[in-house]
């Protein structure tokens, strides 16, 4: 039996690995689903150790088994589950046959365990603190008073200002930054020697990301074990210092974090790292290659406006105010310019809220602005009644974050592609047809997807669809809100890619919007930064991204995690420590 | 060329132009006023109701008290026009029974010739016991069954949902009888004559309660299972917390917003539902009233009765409002 080492009596923790306790030990895990008989393996052989104060990193796209794996680990795989482990070792328990009692006493006090968006994440009916609070009780942690002085300390470690306020508040009433650290703070309640972070800050923009990747490093550097989960290497990147790759079930590769970032031997790991896009990536592909031969159609050329050289789409000075709730009106836009030419990307960054998405529906003439003017190839386009819009509004599309709620999910994809060819455009059915096969081709599509349904297409195949019915009507504009943001890493690369191919065989133009600076620094020609519905800076993408000027550019530059292991992300002080404001209930 | 915009003062986005009265208060108010029209309305058709009915009213009042029908002499009708206003216009009845509405005056029954409120006040009491305890037994039976059985296995949950369509559909007149079967009669743990002890209600109270039960439940198990799958509910899980405390702390409450709507309803179904359960059970209440009122063609108790459930209605729903409010406090500002 192994003995565990008292952390307070070894001589200095960052001696070298060797010196550390083994936490957890997981030896040759296999768990597979079973249905109707049959088990279906979905992880297969994972072996890790996770010593103290270390941080071990599982990546892989969704599907890779990785989430499977964690939640093993609190024994919380699911009813139809088949568990077969060489061993899985917590200290010196033995977790591969624990009664559901003993599996309750373990997790939350001995593991800690915190999942993506606090917002569906902590119960949203309840306030914060009382969720915090619920982990105390469970494992019978001190007496009613003493609980909740406790909340308020672990609010406060965690990095709430005025934790008696918003220890009182809903999820909903608190910030992303906020109420994701509530959520940290309910799993560490009971200082746990292991903490799970299945995926902590995907969903997350990226300054309330560094702020969660710092917490995590902290709570590290204090003795904390982390099992940390992702799709994305360059979020685990300076935190791990394990990585195992997983694709398929199966562990690819494993090693330390500086083997794997600086020297992967597998194509698959090699391939995670390319698609990471960045300023450095502009110009490159990011995924292997796909056998998807260039198609050339004539049915894209827009021959009524051809000749047109002047910016295909011109905002000036839009403005667009909504109501809060309480009765309060807010400016959503607030004077907003910018021009379009042709072929080219306009890049559009801000966190959520910052007005953004609103500039891109007001730029689809789906909103009307209070204020501005928006022209399209030169004529009039937010002025004019829908009914003469109509006519130019096959020249303008868009592509949105999730397409399956902008599919019917009764109509399967050649349904879709159909309908969204221009009327009359086609005079038979056969023409009709041979064009969404043409579509299909574009967009990198078998034919065999024309008879599945937007539930049986992978999240990729998705995005493709989409797009190729975004391309239905040849236009000369593509709105892309946030169209790779819902995808993990390779499969964002595949979609970008296929972007870059589109817009240089149709002379496209895109306006590009997004809350993930990689991405908007790999593909925009140039870019507008938002903030509260303000444009605080434009300029060219390297401009922006090499000498941005001001703050929160800044800001949000420092907050992007990059592959490079010894960046370590920045938070201004002013995002560490949000004002008190911030999050307050309306 | 780069483009900078400096920093400006947080709130100058906040364009302050604030209503008058606060969102809360305003939709307080709108929900007075829609319920005041709600009981105008209901008043008014009971009004017309008795307008429209065949025959001369004063005949028919003759007639109900007697207990006879003949033709009456204009002596007779003029003394009976007088007491009851008839001879005055339309308008001018309306009016004075609108005005007796506002004044809690329901006006004076035909057969027993004494107010109405006092007819029904002396019974009502009976009959909102009934419904209160209907109530609390539904929801008692109702989230048992629910978090027992609700996101288990195949059999387990089909077994929870078949029981609930049949309850809901179970008649209560035929249910009743089967209950006084069984339990009066047969096993013999309750009377048979209901009667107003407390012994007396459980049977009455149960014919309402079970298809009630099975009804609401068949809403509440939706929303469960889609809980139980919540982000929420793992992390709660993650915490350490038990099955049966994450039904019945966390789940729960995000699953009873439909059956809490569905009590609104209910309230006034129940009273509704009364007549009949009261009439099987002997039981005094609003439903024995009513029965006899509509032999007899009373038509100020049958009016009276129709305002007081319009009224119960009203009531009822602005407390669903409230509790929806208090389960979930989203709502407060949506």
């Amino acid at each position: 039996m192994m003995t565990i080492l008292d952390s307070s009596v070894l001589p200095g923790i960052g001696q070298g690995p060797a010196a550390r306790p083994v936490r957890l030990s997981v030896n040759n895990l296999n768990v597979g689903f079973s249905h109707h008989g049959t088990v279906r393996p979905v992880v297969r052989n994972v072996s890790f150790n996770l010593e103290e104060g270390q941080c071990v990193a599982i990546v892989g796209e969704s599907g890779s088994g990785k989430s499977v794996t964690a939640r093993t680990l609190v024994g919380l795989t699911g009813q139809h589950a088949v568990v077969d482990a060489g061993g899985i070792r917590l200290g010196d328990d033995d977790l591969t046959a624990l009664s559901p009692k003993r599996w309750r006493s373990i997790r939350g006090r001995r593991i800690g365990f915190i999942l993506q968006d606090a917002l569906v994440s902590l119960d949203p009916l309840r306030p914060v603190g009382k969720e915090i609070e619920e982990a105390l009780t469970l494992h019978g942690w001190g007496d009613r008073a003493s609980r909740k002085r406790k909340v308020l300390d672990l609010l406060a470690s965690v990095g709430v200002p005025a934790p008696r306020n918003r220890a009182r508040q809903r999820p909903d009433e608190l910030s992303g930054g906020l109420r994701q650290r509530a959520l940290i703070a309910s799993a560490i309640a009971l200082d746990p020697e292991i903490v799970i972070a299945d995926e902590p800050t995907t969903a997350l923009d990226v300054t309330v990301q560094a702020q969660v990747l710092l917490l995590l490093e902290d709570m590290k550097r204090r003795g904390t074990s982390i099992l940390l989960i992702s799709h994305d290497l360059s979020v685990v990147a300076h935190l791990a210092d394990q990585i195992l790759v997983m694709s398929g079930g199966e562990v690819v590769e494993q090693g330390t974090a500086h083997s794997i970032l600086t020297d992967p031997q597998h194509p698959y790991t090699q391939g995670l790292i390319n698609a990471v896009p960045s300023r450095d990536t502009r110009g490159s592909r990011l995924a292997p290659a796909r056998e998807v031969a260039p198609v050339h159609t004539a049915a894209h050329a827009n021959d009524d406006h051809a000749g047109f050289d002047g910016p295909v789409l011109e905002a000036t000075g839009l403005v667009k105010h909504f109501t809060a709730p309480d009765g309060s009106r807010t400016a959503a836009v607030n004077d907003v310019s910018f021009s379009l030419g042709r072929g080219e990307t306009l890049g559009i960054v801000g966190e959520s809220g910052s007005g953004k998405s609103t500039t891109a529906r007001i730029a689809l003439a789906l909103e009307n602005a209070d204020a501005g003017t928006v022209r399209l190839l030169g004529q009039d386009w937010s002025a004019i009644p829908e009914t003469r819009r109509r006519r130019l509004r096959k020249q303008i599309s868009v592509v949105y974050q999730d397409p399956l709620s902008s599919f019917d999910p009764r109509w399967n994809t050649e349904r879709i592609l159909l309908d969204s060819l221009p009327a009359g455009a086609f005079a038979t059915a056969a023409q009709r047809r041979e064009r969404v096969l043409a579509l299909l081709a574009q967009v990198g599509l078998p034919d065999s997807v024309l008879h599945r349904f937007p539930l049986q297409l992978s999240g990729g195949q998705r995005q493709r669809v989409a797009i190729a019915r975004a391309l239905a009507p040849s236009p000369s504009i593509v709105v892309l809100d946030e169209a790779v943001s819902a995808l993990d890493v390779s499969i964002q690369a595949q979609i970008l890619d296929l972007l870059v191919d589109l817009q240089r065989q149709f002379g496209l133009s895109y306006l590009f919007i997004s809350h993930d600076l990689g991405v908007i620094s790999h593909m925009s020609d140039r870019v507008l930064v938002m903030k509260d519905g303000f444009v605080v800076e434009s300029g060219t993408a390297d401009q922006i991204f090499t000498a941005p000027a001001h703050p929160y550019t800044k800001e949000l530059l420092g907050a992007l995690p990059t592959l490079d292991e010894n960046h370590s992300v920045s938070v201004s002080p002013a995002a560490s420590v949000p004002p008190a404001t911030e999050g307050s209930a309306p | 060329m780069t483009r900078t915009l400096s920093s400006r003062p947080a709130d100058a986005a906040t364009a302050a132009r604030r209503p008058i009265l606060s969102p809360r208060v305003r939709r307080i108010v709108e929900k007075l006023v829609a319920a005041a029209v709600v009981l105008w309305g209901a008043a008014t058709a009971a009004f017309l109701a008795q307008i429209a009915l065949p025959g001369d009213r004063a005949t028919t009042i003759l007639n109900v008290r007697s207990g006879q029908t003949q033709l009456r002499t204009p002596e007779e009708l003029a003394s009976i026009n007088a007491e009851y206003g008839l001879q005055n216009p339309i308008l001018v009845q309306y009016l004075d029974y609108v005005g007796g509405l506002l004044r809690g005056d329901l006006g004076v029954s035909y057969q027993q010739h004494r107010p109405v409120w006092g007819i029904i006040s002396e019974q009502v009491g009976a009959t909102l016991t009934l419904t209160a305890v209907t109530l609390v037994l539904a929801w008692v039976l109702m989230i048992f069954w629910v978090t027992l059985t609700a996101g288990r296995g195949t059999k387990i949950r089909a077994l929870g949902s078949g029981v609930d369509t049949v309850t809901a559909g179970l008649p209560p007149y035929w249910l009743g009888i089967l209950l006084l079967l069984v339990f009066a009669l047969g096993l013999g743990w309750f009377p048979v004559i209901g009667g107003t002890g407390v012994d007396g209600i459980v049977l009455p109270a149960l014919t309402l309660a079970i298809p009630l039960a099975g009804f609401m439940g068949q809403a509440t198990r939706t929303e469960f299972e889609r809980s139980l799958t919540a982000p929420f509910i793992i992390t709660a899980r993650m915490r350490g917390m038990s099955d049966l405390n994450i039904r019945l702390r966390h789940v729960l409450r995000h699953a009873i917003l439909p059956a809490v709507t569905l009590s609104g309803w209910a309230i006034g179904a129940t009273i509704s539902g009364a007549v009949i359960v009261e009439s099987l059970f002997t039981r005094p209440g609003i439903g024995s009233v009513l029965i006899t009122a509509v032999d007899s063609q009373d038509l100020p108790v049958v009016t009276g009765v129709v305002v007081l459930v319009a009224a119960t209605y009203v009531v009822a729903n602005l407390l669903v409002d409230l509790a929806y409010t208090v389960i979930d406090p989203r709502m407060r500002n949506s």
